[in-house]
């Protein structure tokens, strides 16, 4: 019959093209994965045998002494019998300071941000629109615009390499994420403030039981957003920071790969290092990975 | 602010986007007949009246972080880049004369040379590449964990990609040189020749955003309703009919923003740089902010290096500006 023929025909066709989209996006899943698997096997290797299987997909001579030079924990026999060269990383101090620096500021600039946020959009006041459109136009300024009077403004107050200098900047105004939070507590429900307000309660009170707790959501994403971005953050340390008692991991691991020799460095500490600075965002990836693709989607649309 | 370059970069578009988002969005339709504030109108009179000194009180750390790290620095340096300066002695006003330099300066029009090669790579193959995947994805699966397997590369720093990436692009033992060696008998210095390395970064710039595009450009597809193509299809259209005719046109607004924030964010690269190539080899790859890394820190030419600052500044207003208008000429595609 015609019609039957008609539709396998068509039946076929999409299977191919359907099969040809899933091979491309396979293909796309295994370019944006494979470094990662790179990274943990070279991090397992050991630096004097890469050279020898270079193509290997399982770690060259499987040892966990790239991980033991990377944290700082292996002798300086074993470090050189492995190929790892006589410059250090202490992984744990610059781990330390990523998590001082990235929650510190994350927690300050968020609330600081809620709090505007709330001003802008539940209390009536003179100048609100004025303010919040100034407020607003700091959009306008790229970030890398402010980097060098911001530098100068640090080294004036005598806050280069400490973590004031470093958080300060960032620490209370974020004009997104007051836009954000805005934008959400203007579409909550005015009935259970209103409800609070005539028992008495006022603003402040109304803002720390009523606001926050209903604003959970959006606080909780913006703040993964802005710990992950602060994380990631590398020409601003690099600017603030000389030394090593303040210096963050992404910075730290620059400055390592930087100071290892040209020729044949050792990769395999690289590498492990690597993924020790990775690891903390992996981590968040895999427990709030479903709320930054739904946030993410979300600014999208916006 | 400079400790969240990422989020200020992509930050600007997004909300001219929307016409600086007066809107209230996501509520709106739960708020009462009577407009934005009628709820609080009915309010106890006296909660009102406290309400402006708590408001001042309230938006005074980010009012006070506003002035002294944005407004501020914003103002000084512009002034910055009409003087001499160089941190240690006071700033000498020098007139245009940073700007004349500029006009000269053959390295600056060099690595804006650069910059806009860069520009140009990654949000050409970028977009495409994001557009591609995002449609495909579209058609066949919902999937949450597909999408965030692919915004993967995004949530790490540019210093770890860039990192694997010189790796595995190593002329002697990378991975992907090996396979390259095997296939046709050569190496490629993909980082340490002059024609290569920007395509590299380029390349490794897009690996790393391509998720994030892809995700955003999803979302925007997800607006789409599917009445559109029920009704292409009754109209006899094949797919790639109605992706060029009732996709590309109704995703025109988000492919606006999204093309936008990775030019923004492409102008500004520096980590990916500086971890792989340092601007080398020869100032192959000597990007417009490397650049004024080098005249600030290297030479500690402060004045000098604000100027080229102000002049980065200048060429993304002009961009967010542009990406503005057409936003708002395609404002009414969908509706």
């Amino acid at each position: 019959m015609p019609v039957t023929t008609a539709r396998t025909v068509r039946r076929t066709r999409w299977s191919v093209g359907r099969l040809a989209a899933w091979v491309y996006i396979a293909a796309i899943i295994v370019l944006t994965i494979f470094p990662f698997y790179w990274i943990l096997r070279t991090a397992l290797s050991n630096n004097h045998a890469l050279p020898t299987d270079p193509s290997s997909p399982l770690p060259v001579g499987f040892t966990l002494g790239a991980f033991k030079r990377a944290l700082g924990i292996a002798s300086p026999a074993e470090a050189v019998t492995q190929g790892g060269s006589g410059a250090s990383l202490d992984t744990a101090l610059y781990l330390r300071n990523s998590v001082i620096y990235a929650s510190l500021l994350t927690v300050c600039v968020v609330f600081c941000s809620a709090l505007a946020a709330y001003a802008f959009a539940r209390l009536r006041w003179k100048g609100r629109n004025v303010v919040f459109a100034v407020l607003l136009s700091a959009l306008m300024v790229p970030g890398i615009f402010l980097l060098l009077p911001n530098f100068v403004l640090v080294k004036n107050l005598g806050l280069t390499n400490t973590f004031a200098g470093m958080i300060l900047p960032g620490a209370f105004f974020s004009a997104f994420n007051i836009f954000f939070l805005r934008q959400f507590m203007l579409g909550l429900s005015t009935e259970v403030e209103e409800a609070a307000l005539i028992d008495g309660a006022g603003p402040v009170r109304v803002f720390f039981r009523i606001i926050l707790p209903m604003t959970a959501a959006p606080i909780a994403t913006l703040s993964l957003l802005t710990f992950i971005t602060t994380w990631n953050d590398y020409l601003w340390p690099l600017l603030v920071t000389n030394d090593d008692s303040v210096r963050p991991l992404t910075l730290a691991l620059a400055v390592f790969r930087q100071s290892s020799p040209q020729t044949a460095p050792d990769w395999a500490g690289l590498m492990a290092a690597t993924l020790i600075a990775a690891l903390p965002m992996l981590l968040l990836f895999i427990v709030f990975g479903r709320r930054l693709v739904n946030s993410i989607s979300f600014t999208g649309i916006k | 602010m400079a400790a969240i370059p990422e989020q200020d970069a992509h930050a600007p578009a997004k909300l001219l986007a929307t016409g600086t988002g007066t809107a209230g969005g996501l509520g709106a339709p739960r708020r009462r007949p009577g407009g934005r504030g009628a709820g609080r109108r009915a309010g106890p009179a006296a909660a009102r009246r406290r309400d402006a000194p708590v408001a001042w009180l309230f938006i005074l750390p980010a009012l006070v972080g506003f002035l002294v790290f944005v407004a501020y620095p914003t103002l000084r340096g512009v002034y910055l880049s009409f003087t001499d300066f160089h941190v240690l002695t006071p700033p000498k006003w020098v007139g245009l004369a940073n700007f004349r330099e500029l006009v000269s300066d053959g390295t600056f029009w060099h690595s804006l040379g650069v910059t806009a090669y860069f520009v140009l790579l990654s949000v050409v193959f970028g977009i495409l590449v994001s557009l591609v995947t995002a449609v495909i994805l579209h058609r066949l699966t919902r999937s949450t964990v597909i999408r965030g397997l692919i915004l993967l590369p995004f949530l790490i720093s540019g210093v770890v990609a860039a990192l694997v990436w010189a790796w595995m692009l190593d002329p002697q033992l990378g991975i992907v040189n090996i396979v390259i060696y095997q296939l046709t008998g050569h190496r490629i210095l993909f980082l340490g020749a002059g024609g290569w390395a920007i395509p590299s970064i380029a390349m490794i710039s897009i690996w790393k955003s391509m998720g994030y595009n892809a995700v955003l450009i999803f979302a925007g597809l997800q607006t789409i309703p599917e009445q559109v193509y029920e009704a292409g299809r009754l109209d006899g259209a094949s797919e790639t009919q109605m992706f060029r005719r009732l996709t590309v046109p109704l995703l025109r607004p988000i492919l606006v923003m999204v093309v936008v924030l990775q030019m923004i964010s492409s102008f500004q690269v520096f980590d990916l740089v500086q971890v792989t190539t340092q601007g080398g080899p020869a100032n192959a790859s000597n990007v417009l902010q490397m650049y004024i890394y080098r005249k600030a820190f290297g030479e500690l030419d402060f004045g000098y290096a604000a100027t080229m600052s102000l002049a980065l500044f200048v060429m993304l207003m002009a961009i967010t500006f542009l990406q503005l208008r057409i936003a708002r000429a395609n404002e009414s595609d969908l509706s």
